[in-house]
């Protein structure tokens, strides 16, 4: 009899608790459009100079080297999440959350970044400069 | 007097139904020490008073406060730009929050380093220590709600660091934005945990707080006790209602003095509205009684041994946590040992927090 009315309770409990638990995870969100985009024109940036753009749900950096090469990142420090930025005056990316540091191929150089930055490829199409994510990433 | 009258008429009314005497017999007997140390009681009841100031000016804030992504910043502009007073009651309320955890800090330290927690207060430490945690919640999450830029990144850093917990950081951090990113879903759950969560639980632990102290009485530090047993003439004590009761009004005047001083020279600022896809700006830190947490985590290397610098620096300060509210049962008073420990990590914390908050402030 014990047994009976404890379980009841316990179910009778869970059934509750279940669809709450259930409420409070929040249903994921498919990352529509975001593994291609077109970051800027060409001509629209200057030679070492950046760009932060969002690709798609979260921001992505292009830079233009001095040298004239476009490389493209993700701006999202692995550290805790902050976004990067390019310093020109240093020729890095800096984490202005804890000083964060990544070189122009997102390798982590200095600071508390454990991981280096995502690498996407850069493709142009007509006069579009175009970020898509490598395959595998 | 008819003002006399009606005021005893009301008494006697209340009595009837009530037995309100009775209710008020154990106020009326209840006795606080004096001795040179009797000025650190005052801190708890400072924190309450503000406590209060944070509830009346928070609800005046609702009525014009918008929780969406969308209207946020603006609202709270359109609060301190176009709304009557409504700089001077944003202004309170921000620096009301300040100044209640600086108070909850030094009522804890206060505490800690009178030994108040030992038996037979040591829940009536847990519970106030789960107070002080409620407290810097209501700050991380009402941080957030005016949608600016440094709120943003201190949010995103703070729900990134319950990402690194393991095992259930990833869900938890899930559930604190609404989604993987902080967006405005983030915002709304921030709005829901500030305005009714935290207050309902804080509520209840505020009650059960002062039940405790209520029934255990305010403690002696252990000098004086020593000194009160074997001279028992040198025993001093004040009435709480009124003698104490107006000591503590006085306090909360001078509090209000303070914080309307503050809220009115020194405005609280609202920054740049967030930009979800903006770089972190240069001089990003959280608000100062987090920073030495946020200045931990920069001087940690990106490894050591096996483990990324950042969960290990939350492994260390989650446990540091535990142990602090575990504090009275490490000194239990049976061993002089466990009184050593308690009173040296004390002293290292205090340190420690001092320490690493003007080196946050100072560093680049």
């Amino acid at each position: 009899m014990e047994i009976l009315l404890g379980g009841g309770l316990f179910t009778s409990a869970a059934s509750f608790l279940y669809p709450i638990l259930r409420y409070l995870v929040p249903p994921s969100v498919p990352n529509l459009g975001g593994d291609d985009m077109v970051a800027c024109k060409v001509g629209e940036m200057r030679p070492n100079g950046s760009k932060i753009f969002r690709f798609g749900t979260r921001p992505a950096l292009l830079l233009l080297t001095a040298e004239g090469e476009y490389r493209a990142l993700s701006a999202v420090c692995t550290h805790l999440g902050c976004t990067v930025q390019y310093r020109p005056d240093l020729h890095a990316i800096w984490c202005a959350c804890h000083n964060g540091m990544y070189d122009l191929n997102g390798r982590n150089v200095s600071g508390p970044p454990p991981r280096p930055l995502d690498q996407f490829q850069v493709h142009l199409r007509g006069d579009e400069i175009v970020v898509s994510r490598k395959h595998g990433a | 007097m008819p003002e006399v009258n009606l005021f005893a008429h009301i008494r006697c009314w209340l009595d009837e139904r009530f037995g309100w005497a009775e209710m008020a017999a154990p106020l009326k007997k209840k006795t606080v020490p004096v001795h040179k140390l009797s000025y650190w009681y005052f801190f708890g009841g400072i924190t309450l008073f503000l406590f209060g100031v944070q509830v009346c000016t928070g609800i005046l804030l609702l009525l014009y406060y918008r929780p969406s992504a969308g209207e946020a910043f603006e609202s709270v502009q359109y609060i301190m730009t176009r709304v009557q007073f409504g700089w001077l009651i944003r202004s309170i309320h921000s620096w009301a929050a300040n100044l209640m955890i600086l108070m909850a800090f030094l009522h804890m330290f206060s505490v800690l380093f009178l030994r108040a927690y030992r038996k037979p207060r040591e829940l009536t430490w847990v519970s106030g220590m789960i107070l002080l945690f409620l407290a810097l919640g209501f700050g991380f999450s009402g941080y957030l709600l005016p949608w600016n830029t440094l709120a943003f990144f201190a949010t995103k850093v703070g729900t990134e660091i319950t990402g690194q917990v393991p095992i259930v950081g990833h869900r938890m951090m899930i559930f604190l934005r609404g989604g993987e990113d902080v967006t405005g879903a983030t915002l709304t759950r921030f709005f829901g945990f500030h305005v009714a969560l935290l207050p309902g639980l804080a509520t209840v632990l505020i009650l059960l707080h002062l039940a405790l102290v209520q029934k255990f009485g305010i403690s002696v530090p252990p000098s004086v006790e020593t000194r009160w047993k074997t001279e028992p003439e040198s025993i001093r004590q004040r009435k709480f209602f009124p003698n104490f009761f107006l000591r503590e009004l006085m306090a909360w005047y001078i509090a209000l003095g303070v914080l309307g001083a503050l809220a009115a020279i020194y405005p609280w600022g609202l920054g740049t509205k967030a930009d979800l896809f903006a770089p972190a700006p240069a001089g990003i830190r959280p608000e100062w009684y987090f920073l030495f947490m946020f200045q931990t985590l920069k001087l940690i290397p990106p490894k050591v041994i096996f483990l990324d610098g950042e969960v290990l620096g939350i492994l260390l300060f989650g446990l540091a946590g535990a142990v602090w509210i575990l504090l009275p049962f490490i000194d239990n008073g049976r061993r002089q040992f466990g009184r050593r420990i308690v009173l040296s990590a004390g002293v290292f914390a205090f340190s420690y927090i001092v320490a690493l908050t003007i080196y946050g402030y100072a560093a680049k």
